[in-house]
């Protein structure tokens, strides 16, 4: 089966410029790809660079150097809105702290990305519905943030990262504010997405267990790439008779 | 689709701060109160005029002496204030009958009637033993009495002769014969009543009874209202000590072909070419009643804008205020903002969502505006003791004023966030 490129890095460096001349380089040159399809880890520890590099990931910010292409976008010659579209269309984040909107329900959560993309009412609601059907949340989709828990509150994230059946799922430490059981339940959705319809997935972890639990794992120190391992997920997958 | 959604957030915005939303508006709910307010008792005020004037005859012309003015030319509504003051007004100034009579010769066709009156001191009562009734003495001539078209309730009106003699005779309302004499109007002919006012004692012999008709605008039914003592002119004169003097006030009442505007040149033209030209202080002055109530609404319209654009000025402190949470908002929301850009909000749509925010913020803040407005106006105006008029059209001009205000206090703050970079709006803590 001929691979395809979903990620592609080149020599990614990302610079802060606190307060001129004071330069302040996070990422050193990074290099890797990502194939479609693939569920693949990126760990380190903490203030290793991670957030940062998921965020250039995800189109968010652009790096100071290098080249990076998207699902065959050039992120470099992309204006600011032609970006914006490619949150929408492309990508589904989940973010450590949920991010969900607050007073706003589930459902309408749900739906801002679909809003954004311009989808109709009736089409987005139907949508939505089905998402949080399939992260267990149909029941609680008329509660606002503050009336969920954590674990419900990232099973929408997740339902809104899924909203415009995106090429790329971005978590960045989905599971960090979470107890273990319900990390597991997360971590299930994510490879029930990645089994079940493909997706392509990057998970960012300082979890070296967690890491594991994926196809592929890339290990970052101090902004530069200490060497990529086979996770364990075929075997565990094997095990589990997934 | 985008636009409902926007309103929906704001609302839940505003609901989630109520206190503090409400302290917002605040501005633009007194800016917007005390403009609807002005306006509603401008309005009424204006009405009120309006329809007294009407009243008194739209289709008068109004003509007296006054002082001739300097430069002598047209003086659009006859206002001439302080110029070329001569000397004060004797006798030989004044309009006399025979002046009157060859002018009503002149022009048969246009005038209908040459309203003259003359009062008999202050208001003044009747008394019969321990019964009493308000009233003031009014002298009319013939034309004034017929104008008023009396319906008469006994008796008779006035004769000639009663009008050229000066005879102490009168006439006088239900209203009186039923506060003096028991109601029986065929007990009150002929019978001799004695006014007192002032000082003063009148007596006159009652001819006729006519029906009141409450004055429109005379709030508050009294049982003992002032009702007028009809007399002949010549006999007020006389009382007066007028008799042998001339005129220097009446009004013309016109036919209804007679182009006022033009017939009121007519008449100044023809009493001052005739009898004022050698007068070297004082001429005939003819108004219009017309002119004078578009003066006289143009001059309400002009305070009214005064005090508008002055309450306006809240509104600008409104709007600061509004402008000043937007701010907030968007500083205390800058995470939600980098989530919505993740998730693929351009910066157009953010911009809209919080120019919505602001229009909503300024909508609602003009809608209780107007509520109270109209509340305060409505209020005062019962207060004067007339029936207040609620402008549309200031509500309309409101409400669109409170959107502009919205849209434009609102811009920078929106466009503030609209500008925001996505990942640094993401980590703002
Ligand atoms: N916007 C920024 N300005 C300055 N320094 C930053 C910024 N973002 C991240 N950093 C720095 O970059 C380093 C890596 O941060 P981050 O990518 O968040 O690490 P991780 O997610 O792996 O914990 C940290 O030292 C952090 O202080
Ligand atoms: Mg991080």
């Amino acid at each position: 089966m001929a691979e395809e490129l979903m990620l592609d890095l080149r020599n990614i460096h990302k610079s802060f410029f606190i307060g001129t001349p004071n330069e302040f380089e996070v990422l050193h040159g990074i290099n890797f790809t990502v194939n479609k399809g693939e569920f693949v880890s990126i760990v380190g520890q903490s203030g290793s660079g991670k957030s940062t590099l998921m965020n250039i990931i995800g189109a968010l910010d652009r790096p100071t150097e290098g080249e990076y292409t998207l699902d065959g976008v050039d992120i470099e010659k992309a204006k600011d809105h032609e970006l914006s579209a490619l949150r929408n269309k492309k990508i589904g984040f989940v973010f450590q702290t949920y991010n969900l909107i607050a007073r706003t329900n589930a459902l309408k959560n749900v739906e801002l990305p679909m809003m954004y993309a311009g989808m109709s009412r009736g089409e987005r609601t139907d949508r939505a519905r089905m998402l949080l059907e399939q992260v267990g949340m149909k029941d609680r989709m008329h509660h606002n943030p503050d009336e969920l828990s954590g674990g419900q509150k990232q099973r929408v994230a997740i339902a809104r990262a899924m909203a415009n059946d995106p090429a790329i799922i971005l978590a960045d430490e989905p599971t960090g504010a979470l107890d273990s059981a319900t990390g597991r339940l997360i971590m299930d959705i994510f490879h029930k997405l990645h089994e079940e319809q493909g997706k392509t997935i990057v998970l960012i972890t300082h979890s070296p267990e967690l890491s594991q639990e994926t196809e592929r794992i890339i290990t970052l120190k101090d902004g530069t790439i200490m060497g990529e391992t086979a996770g364990n997920w075929p075997a565990i997958k094997a095990k589990e008779g997934m | 689709m985008l636009f409902t959604e926007n309103i929906l957030v704001a609302l839940a915005g505003l609901k989630a701060n109520i206190m503090r939303s409400l302290l917002t508006m605040l501005g633009i709910i007194i800016g917007i109160a005390s403009v609807i307010a002005i306006m509603t008792v401008g309005n009424s005020i204006t009405l009120i005029v309006n329809s007294t004037m009407q009243e008194l005859g739209a289709n008068n012309l109004e003509m007296g002496v006054s002082q001739k003015s300097q430069d002598s030319g047209e003086s659009e509504n006859g206002m001439n204030f302080g110029t070329g003051y001569v000397r004060d007004m004797t006798d030989d100034d004044l309009i006399t009958k025979d002046m009157l009579k060859s002018f009503k010769e002149k022009y048969p066709d246009d005038v209908k009637y040459m309203l003259i009156s003359e009062s008999v001191g202050q208001g003044g009562q009747v008394s019969r033993g321990s019964k009493n009734a308000n009233v003031k003495i009014t002298g009319y001539n013939a034309d004034y009495v017929k104008f008023s078209d009396l319906d008469m309730v006994a008796g008779r009106q006035f004769l000639n002769q009663d009008y050229e003699m000066g005879k102490k005779v009168c006439m006088v309302s239900d209203k009186l014969v039923e506060r003096v004499f028991k109601g029986d109007s065929d007990a009150a002919l002929g019978q001799m009543i004695e006014v007192k006012t002032g000082g003063d004692y009148y007596d006159y012999y009652i001819v006729g009874v006519y029906e009141y008709v409450a004055n429109q605008f005379s709030f508050g039914a009294s049982d003992n209202p002032t009702t007028d003592v009809y007399i002949p002119l010549e006999t007020a004169r006389i009382a007066n000590h007028t008799q042998n003097k001339g005129y220097s006030y009446l009004t013309l009442v016109t036919s209804i072909n007679t182009d006022n505007d033009t017939f009121a040149n007519t008449v100044r033209d023809y009493f001052n070419v005739n009898y004022y030209s050698r007068n070297d202080a004082y001429e005939v002055m003819v108004i219009s009643m017309a002119s004078m109530m578009d003066s006289m609404n143009t001059m309400i319209s002009m305070i009214q804008l005064a005090l508008s654009v002055i309450a306006g000025i809240s509104l600008v402190v409104g709007g600061i205020g509004v402008m000043n949470i937007m701010l907030v908002s968007i500083t205390e929301r800058t995470k939600e903002i980098g989530t919505r850009k993740a998730l693929g909000a351009t910066n157009s749509s953010i911009r809209l969502q919080f120019i919505t925010e602001s229009v909503v913020i300024c909508i609602i803040g003009g809608i209780i505006g107007i509520i109270f407005g109209i509340l305060l106006g409505t209020f005062a105006v019962k207060l004067m003791g007339y029936e207040a008029a609620v402008s549309i059209q200031s509500i309309i001009i409101a409400v669109a004023f409170s959107m502009a205000i919205g849209v434009f206090f609102g811009y920078y703050p929106a466009n503030k966030a609209a500008k925001l970079n996505p990942i640094d709006a993401l980590r703002y803590e």
